[in-house]
């Protein structure tokens, strides 16, 4: 009488998509509510565990025991972490998974940023590697400043890093989109060149290693802003490390990110191997149920679909992502209207330095050990209401660098026990 | 607290600054914090690197123009109104309103109207206006539409794309079949003798079924209307005027809103008696659900919207459709492995997955779901001499997906998407009412 699965997880980011795919691959059939299309593409593509707590951390599973009780890693322990890293795995050829200690990559403001994995096609631009470094950036993608970056940089690196910037190829609009120029690459386009009034073409991959060429020095490797090709990124970079004799990496970027578009991409086929059933395009404003919840209601445009299911995984995101809301009054979780916990006077939730320590930062629900998310008196909320990732309190994911590991982590474990848990009660 | 503390509190507390503007479309402007996601998705920026994206026309357009000085872009009339970009806006920006208003805008105030390509559009939108003169003489019109000098004439002088094959009218439209067959009565009792026993309160639809339906494909409305009384639905088919669709897309916002408002008031009416409204077209439902009340205020226009359902989308919800399906069969002659491209307004409304997910449990068919890529005719856009190369680039990777299926079937609930998978592709092209007939009732 219904559109009914086993399992109905309701958020489309990764913790959404890591549950999904956890619960699918236990053996339930899953279905998958999103608000919009997956914020990936906002995302820069590393997947961090823990790269701060008391200064940086270099081997996040060694600072576990020391986070603070109400954690989420202290909710899914290390096995949990490592299930998450596996799912991740199993879904992309991410780089990092040889070592239990963080990777330093340099992002487009020059600065290290301590992941646990990273995209293949940044793999040559560790810190960590001592050969010299040139940053290449470009006059229209005005997001990346390459001297500024490669400046900053080499104040905390042991290698020579330089930043040059230099006009893209061809006749684009000054406003391209950065895919529109990643699409160039993807396909090698021919690019026309004018010199002393003689016309040719060259392929973009080519075009592109000439105009960086007389820059190279002494340089042993070429980072680029990471639009390299969305869907033969790997081609592309070895095209380009051909004919440049160097080896060359992509330094992630801000929205709209390549590298989150692709790791979106892999999710994406992942879910669909696995049979979820993915609807997205409106969001979920309400439920139906008692004790057990029997439903969730998307609205679309004042119309209510139920979707039915069995068991139910929370995972719409934190303040950012919506699926923790605030008034000037009170901080809350809108669909279930769950208990968050909040400092009763408003001007508690933050703290006067910009960089404090800002109780906002940490809001989110709580729940047991088996991620049921929790009441004011420390009661499940729902029987068969788990949560995972932003919308999880006690952690400041920005601050410790831990987002995607928390979403990964949680989603994992909050999938595997609704599978299990369904048709336990029948 | 100090006084100072007090005062600063005081200082932050809520106001509105705007107080005294209109209502306008500064919110969704400000909502934009321009992460550039929208211009990522859009199709016609995919293919196009003179156009400048969703991201310009909606809000940067908007505040441009609080320049007193400032003209919309001409630019504005190459967007498809494909509403990809409404999808992945994290902002809720609302892009596909604020085109809508941008194009109403640049039509009547820089478009000449003596122009070739506002008769052309003109014509285009209202559709629905020209086809009963078609749908009076169809063979003659079929044979006219069809001759190579008329589409000759029609591209030098209208600027139509001669490439295209006008759809044909049908022998006999639906609503004259509906009549002929005796109409909300005979439905009535219909229903009535399939719903046996059954309590029939709520169990009353009203049918928008769109002009295309109408004068074009009737076996697809014929097929909504057997399996809705096969499940025990009375089924009324109002009177009632074009979605409106062409005429967003176009620009004409004038002939638009006349339409919405018969049509608004004809079935507010009957969502006021209990009738759940019902459309075939997802461009349709498109229409009356968020282009309506996003752009009128008529009353019972909220109403309609919250009543108006994809016909499939309700009968998921209200029955066992998942049941009557596993218990089912279609000929695989006729159906097969069907190459399904979902219209891009359906995406919008989250219906996207629908009719794979329902459909793989039927015998006889295995749909295959084509890709996420826009079918690129966006309704009256691909008809357009200087659009058409956009149009079929757009197709592109969907005729190249539906040409690695199996079989040479497609399906689509879009009447126009439909009419580009079976131009790129020759493939037949079905609606999946039309599957749901011949599993449940034929």
């Amino acid at each position: 009488m219904a559109i009914e699965d086993d399992v109905v997880v309701v958020g489309g980011g990764i913790a959404g998509m890591a549950t999904a795919l956890s619960a699918a691959r236990e053996g339930a059939q899953v279905r998958l509510l999103s608000h919009k299309e997956s914020t990936l593409r906002h995302a820069s593509g590393l997947i961090d565990v823990l790269g701060y707590a008391d200064g940086l951390v270099a081997d996040p599973f060694e600072a576990i025991s020391g986070l603070p009780e109400e954690h989420p890693y202290r909710t899914v322990g290390e096995e949990g972490i490592r299930d998450g890293l596996d799912l991740l795995d199993s879904v992309t050829d991410y780089a990092g998974g040889h070592t239990d200690r963080n990777a330093l990559v340099p992002t487009f403001g020059g600065r290290i940023k301590p992941t646990a994995r990273y995209p293949k096609t940044s793999a040559s631009g560790l810190a960590s590697d001592d050969r010299d470094s040139l940053l290449v950036g470009f006059e229209t993608v005005v997001d990346f400043d390459a001297p500024l970056a490669a400046e900053r940089l080499s104040a905390d690196v042991p290698f020579d890093a330089r930043g040059v910037t230099v006009a893209f190829l061809g006749d684009f609009r000054t406003d391209a989109r950065i895919t529109r120029l990643a699409h160039a690459l993807d396909e090698n386009e021919r690019i026309e060149r004018t010199r002393n009034g003689i016309s040719t073409s060259l392929p973009a991959r080519t075009a592109l290693a000439e105009r960086v060429k007389p820059h190279l020095g002494d340089a042993e490797r070429v980072g680029f802003p990471a639009m390299l090709g969305e869907e033969r990124p790997g081609e592309v970079i070895a095209s380009l490390e051909a004919e440049l004799g160097a080896d060359v990496f992509e330094v992630p970027m801000g929205p709209p990110s390549l590298p989150g578009m692709r790791l979106e991409t892999a999710f994406h086929d992942a879910l669909k191997d696995e049979g979820v059933r993915t609807t997205s395009g409106n969001p979920v404003v309400d439920f139906e149920g008692g004790d057990e919840l029997e439903a969730v209601v998307v609205e679309r445009n004042g119309a209510e679909i139920p979707f039915y299911g069995d068991q139910f995984v929370l995972a719409t995101g934190g303040l950012v992502g919506k699926g923790i809301d605030s008034t000037r009054e009170r901080v809350s979780e809108p669909i279930f209207d769950c208990h968050v916990p909040a400092p009763e006077d408003r001007y508690d939730w933050s703290d006067p330095e910009a960089f404090g320590e800002h109780s906002f930062a940490r809001f989110g629900v709580e729940t047991d050990d088996e991620l049921r998310v929790l009441d004011a008196d420390g009661e499940p909320e729902f029987d068969n209401l788990r949560a995972a990732g932003g919308v999880l309190g006690g952690y400041d994911f920005a601050a410790e660098k831990s987002g995607s590991g928390v979403s990964l982590s949680t989603g994992v474990v909050a999938g595997r026990i609704a599978s299990e848990q369904v048709n336990v009660n029948p | 607290m100090s006084e100072k503390q007090a005062d600063r509190r005081d200082a932050a507390e809520l106001r509105d600054v705007f107080t005294g503007e209109p209502l306008d479309l500064r919110p969704g402007s400000d909502d934009c914090y321009k992460c550039s996601t929208c211009d990522t998705e859009c199709p016609v920026a995919e293919v196009d690197d003179d156009f400048p994206g969703p991201k310009f026309q909606g809000p940067e357009q908007w505040r441009l123009k609080r320049k007193e000085d400032q003209d919309i872009d001409d630019s504005i009339m190459s967007c498809s109104n494909c509403m990809r970009c409404d999808s992945v806006c994290p902002s809720d920006v609302p892009l596909s309103g604020m085109h809508n208003t941008a194009r109403g805008e640049y039509v009547e105030e820089e478009m000449s109207k003596f122009s070739r390509e506002y008769i052309r559009n003109r014509i285009l939108a209202n559709y629905g206006r020209l086809a009963p003169l078609g749908a009076k003489f169809p063979r003659l019109a079929n044979f006219v539409m069809g001759l190579s000098v008329t589409k000759t004439v029609y591209e030098k002088l209208l600027g139509i794309a001669g490439e295209r094959e006008f759809p044909a009218f049908a022998e006999q439209t639906f609503t004259d079949w509906w009549e002929e067959r005796g109409g909300n009565a005979a439905s009535k009792k219909r229903a009535e003798r399939n719903r046996g026993e059954e309590e029939s309160d709520d169990k009353r639809v009203a049918y928008f079924h769109g002009d295309y339906s109408n004068f074009n494909t009737p076996e697809v409305a014929k097929s909504m209307v057997r399996v809705y009384e096969e499940f025990g639905y009375e089924v009324v088919v109002p009177e009632q005027r074009c979605s409106g669709t062409p005429m967003f897309a176009n620009g004409m916002l004038d002939d638009a809103k006349r339409a919405a408002k018969f049509n608004i008031e004809t079935f507010a009416a009957l969502v006021e008696q209990g009738y759940d409204v019902i459309c075939s077209c997802t461009s349709c439902s498109m229409a009356l659900r968020q282009e309506y009340p996003e752009l009128y205020s008529f009353d019972g226009t909220a109403k309609v919207a919250a009543n108006t359902y994809e016909a499939l989308e309700f009968l998921r919800i209200n029955e066992d459709l998942d049941g009557a399906l596993a218990d089912a069969s279609v000929p695989e002659s006729e159906f097969g492995s069907l190459a399904y491209h979902a219209p891009c307004h359906a995406r919008n409304q989250g219906l996207d997955g629908q009719a794979v997910e329902l459909l793989s449990a039927l015998d006889g068919t295995d749909p295959v779901d084509v890709g996420d890529s826009c079918s690129g005719i966006s309704g009256t856009y691909g008809w357009k001499e200087e659009k058409y190369d956009t149009s079929m680039k757009i197709g592109e990777e969907m005729f190249e997906h539906m040409e690695d299926t199996e079989g040479e079937t497609g399906m689509t609930e879009c009447p126009t998407c439909a009419m580009q998978m079976n131009h790129g592709t020759g493939y037949d092209i079905r609606h999946p009412l039309e599957v749901l007939d011949a599993a449940l009732v034929s």
